[in-house]
Parts: structure tokens; sequence; C-alpha cells
């Protein structure tokens, strides 16, 4: 991976387009830092109430069902997987397994959502929900705990949507052939996204649900 | 002046890495998932989250350096990031600094 000189490059439809996949990848990581900053923040929130309240945490975390944590971060591991082996099917101008496996990725990710739905449906009818009267008259702590639940998981949950929205578009400009193997940045960059949005879930595992 | 690059030549550029590794990188992440869940569930409390504490970072870098081929890349993605993740852990280290001395 040695040249990645800027160049440009003739498209079908007889479009010229500027390709810079050192300049482009190094954009992409430096939102993705910002990416680990918006969400190190929360986890220093996290770290923070945990000190101070260690035992309402690991009681409120007891409510949280392990299972569908873990099969979440199943789901999300595999998704990875499949976005990698999209990235290289495209990269070795094999277009439609490359369609095949991002398909693969957006069903994973669509799974991982309708878990995320039990989960939360199940805590608001326990009344167990950001602005409930039972939430606030809970222990701190213990209230503390599950706002910060809901905050992270509902933020990385709209990264998840994000995600899935850009694969979709990727998704199409594959099947256009805007996107293919002489310019596949944009779903490299997809990828290195996708990745991140696994990465924070893996670090919202052990805190949420492995606590107890 | 514009140079077109073949499909042949990009691919040779490419060096795409066999589908088999990041097949085995998945299955050293579940494995893993399964040691950090098995910790916290049969060694609950101090134990359980030493083993996710020590667990999830190697996870963490098996994701970033394989599926998001910053092994492959050049050093100064690597520099980058630790640079980033260093801001954070200053960011986290002083705020501890600080509340674990109240």
């Amino acid at each position: 991976m040695s040249h990645e000189a800027s160049s440009t490059m003739d498209q079908p439809h007889g479009h010229v387009v500027h390709v810079d996949p050192e300049g482009g990848k190094t954009s992409m990581w430096l939102f993705l830092f910002t990416e680990l900053l918006l969400f190190g923040g929360l986890f220093l929130i996290y770290g923070v109430y945990r000190h101070m309240y260690e035992p309402a945490f690991h009681h409120a975390a007891a409510e949280l069902n392990k299972v569908m944590g873990v099969t979440n971060t199943l789901v999300l591991l595999t998704s990875s997987l499949t976005m990698v082996l999209s990235v290289n099917s495209l990269q070795r101008n094999q277009p439609k397994r490359s369609m095949n496996f991002l398909v693969i990725t957006l069903l994973l990710s669509a799974v991982f959502l309708v878990i995320k739905f039990f989960e939360w449906s199940a805590k608001y009818h326990h009344g167990i929900f950001p602005g409930t009267e039972h939430l606030h008259a809970m222990e701190h702590g213990e209230g503390l705990f599950f706002n910060l639940y809901f905050m992270m998981t509902g933020l990385h949950g709209i990264h998840v949507v994000i995600g899935m929205i850009v694969m979709l578009v990727v998704l199409a400009k594959i099947r256009s052939g805007a996107v293919n193997v002489n310019s596949n940045g944009i779903l490299e960059y997809t990828g290195l996204y996708w990745h991140l949005v696994d990465l924070i879930w893996i670090f919202l595992l052990p805190l949420f649900y492995l606590t107890t | 002046m514009s140079n077109s690059n073949t499909a042949a030549a990009h691919a040779e550029e490419h060096h795409v890495l066999p589908d088999g590794l990041f097949i085995l990188v998945w299955v050293g992440l579940v494995v893993l998932t399964g040691i950090t869940v098995a910790g916290s569930v049969f060694f609950p409390g101090q134990v359980g989250i030493a083993v996710a504490i020590i667990v999830t970072p190697i996870k963490a870098t098996l994701i970033l350096m394989y599926f998001m081929h910053l092994k492959y890349e050049k050093p100064g993605f690597v520099i980058m990031f630790l640079v980033a993740v260093g801001i954070l852990s200053v960011f986290m280290g002083l705020t501890f600094f600080d509340y674990l001395l109240r």
C-alpha cells in the first residue's frame, strides 16, 4: 500500500474525477478522531459517576439484559466482517460480491436496531425512560446510570442509522458504477466509520451490560 | 495533464488481503467477547471487571489493525490515532486525578 498518489480517473459516462486516496483517508480518520472524543467525553462522564455511585451502578446494571447486549455485540462484530469483505471484493473488481456483502451488513445493522428497540421498549414499559416519574424517583446513582445508558446507546444508535443510510447510498453508487475498483474510497471510508461504530459498542458492552 | 489508471494497475497497487485473514480476526473477536462475558458471569466483581479492562483494548486493537487496516497503512496513521487517544487519555487521566483525590 505504498503508492497512493492522487490522480485523475476516467469514470464511466465520461466524467473525469480527481482521486486522492491518501487525502481522503486522512480526512476520514480526522473525522473519526472527533467521534472518539465525542464518545470519549461520554465515557468520561460514565466513569466519574460510576466512581461516585459504585453500588447504585452495579444494582442498576442488573436490570439490563446481558443476552441482548452480547447478541448485539456479535451482530455488530459480524457486520464489521461483512463490511471488510465488501471493501475487499470491490478492490478485487467484484462489484456484485461487494454489493452482496454490503446488503448483509445492512441486514445485520437492522437486526441490531430491532434488538435495541426491544430492549428500550421493555424499559419503557417498566417506567424506566428519560423523563419518567419512576426514573426521577429512583436513587440518584441508579437514575444516572439509566440516563447515561439511554444517552450513550441512543447516540450510538443514531450513528448506526446514519451508517445505514450512507451504506444505502454507497450501494446505489456501486450498482451504477460510480463507485468501482478504480474509485472505491467512499466504500472504504464507510467501512472505517462502521468499524468505529462497532468499536464504540465494544466499549459500551462491558460498561453497561457486564458490570454486575 | 491527466493520467488514468487501469483496473489492473490499481489492483496491483492495492495488494488486497485474503478474506480468510479477516475471518480469522473475526473468530478472535468472538472468542475474546466470550472470554469477557465468561469473566463477568463466572467471576463477578473485581476479577470480571479486570478481565473486561484487559480484553476490551485487545479487541479494539484487532479491529483497528486489521478491519480498519492500520497495520497496512503508513505509520503516520497509527501515530495520528495514538495522538487522538493520547489527548483523550489526558482528559480522562486529569479528571480522575482530581476525583480520586477528593
